[in-house]
């Protein structure tokens, strides 16, 4: 039953053969890929503010 | 053929994925290639007239520079199993079995919807039109259709690199100009010189590997001679911008200087026999083509940043 269990999880993580340097390569490429995610939202933010500029302030409240 | 594609035996030694670092997925989107777009674009925007907020600005040139690795990744994804087959590229991911073609083709869809998306949203949408076109000119028109076809491929799919100035002229101006065209032709009239005159070099790989380049389809002489004609038509081409009013004394007496540099070399090559004074006259020229264009677009931006551009051409053509 813990053997099913085990093979479940592994299977749960998508790669039941990778060796344990793939592992740390994804662990990379997720890390890349997180970093750029977080830079592409701060890029809209920064953009976002620029663009409404001075009119920030004018909103009616 | 026998060794097409990454052969199948070679196929089954490789890993089903997962095995690239975040340095590989880099390397496929051709960061040497973009330096050079990303400078092109740079000038572009900067000699536009009226101005950018630097922030928007920046994002431009982060789209470009994206969208041209799109490409670039895209470009190496189709082209795996001739990349395999040169010395010069061998090495590439996809060839030595660090990244799949998949994963690769993934990488570089996802990118260049996320570059012209986002050039669209943040910038507007003529620069992200353009920018969508380049990537469409440079992975369907030149590497799926023209490279492994003719030996004009690259005179052609050179359009792909010449549009990055114009892109840049487009996220300030939000139009296309007869200005950002006469960047666009600058790189376009150099790319076949700069890249004959590596081919040339490397005529024995293109022919292992089966791509038309222009010495291995009409010979050496006739390449030669085909680098001349276009070295002669670039040289007048780099000084339209004075001729256009968008630039000053400093950069028509300097590019002139530059393009007779140019000729020079085009015509020591020209005049040299196969072998290796061909070769040395050949990766000369190469060499020489590559700081010539870099510093063509640099006088641009000198120019524009001094102010030097405000000093017309025409002040040094005799009165009428």
């Amino acid at each position: 039953m813990d053997e099913e269990k085990d093979e479940g999880e592994r299977h749960k993580i998508g790669a039941p053969h990778w060796t344990e340097e793939q592992i740390k390569r994804r662990r990379q490429r997720n890390l890349a890929i997180a970093w750029a995610l977080a830079g592409f939202i701060v890029l809209f933010f920064v953009v976002t503010i620029v663009k409404l500029g001075g009119n920030l302030a004018n909103r009616p409240i | 053929m026998p060794d097409t594609a990454i052969s199948s035996e070679r196929a089954e030694t490789l890993p089903d994925g997962g095995m690239g670092t975040a340095r590989d997925f880099f390397e496929l989107l051709k960061p040497r290639v973009m330096s050079l777009v990303i400078f092109t674009a740079l000038v572009g925007i900067a000699v536009a007239p009226g101005g950018i907020h630097p922030v928007i600005g920046f994002t431009a040139l982060l789209c470009i520079a994206v969208g041209a690795g799109a490409s670039g990744a895209l470009n190496m994804w189709y082209d795996a199993d001739i990349d395999a087959r040169m010395a010069r590229t061998e090495n590439r991911p996809i060839p030595s079995g660090r990244v799949t073609p998949g994963e690769a083709a993934g990488f570089g869809a996802i990118l260049s919807v996320f570059s012209v998306m986002t050039m669209g949203v943040l910038v507007n949408w003529v620069a992200a039109a353009l920018l969508a076109f380049t990537i469409f000119f440079y992975v369907a028109i030149y590497t799926m259709w023209l490279k492994r076809r003719t030996p004009q491929n690259i005179v052609i799919g050179g359009a792909a690199g010449a549009f990055p100035p114009m892109i840049g002229w487009a996220a300030v101006t939000g139009s296309v100009s007869l200005e950002s065209a006469a960047l666009f032709l600058i790189i376009f009239m150099w790319t076949p010189p700069h890249f004959w005159a590596l081919a040339l070099c490397r005529s024995g790989d293109y022919e292992k590997a089966g791509v038309p380049m222009l010495p291995v389809v009409a010979g050496e002489k006739k390449t030669r001679g085909q680098i001349m004609l276009y070295s002669l038509a670039l040289v007048p081409v780099t000084l339209l911008p004075g001729l256009m009013g968008f630039a000053g004394a400093l950069y028509m007496g300097a590019t002139a200087a530059l393009g007779l540099g140019f000729l020079w070399l085009a015509f020591g090559l020209w005049r040299t026999r196969a072998g290796a004074a061909q070769e040395k006259a050949a990766m000369r020229l190469f060499g020489y083509s590559i700081v010539y264009l870099f510093l063509i677009f640099s006088l641009l931006l000198v120019e524009k940043l001094t102010g030097l551009g405000a000093f017309p051409a025409s002040a040094l053509l005799p009165a009428m």
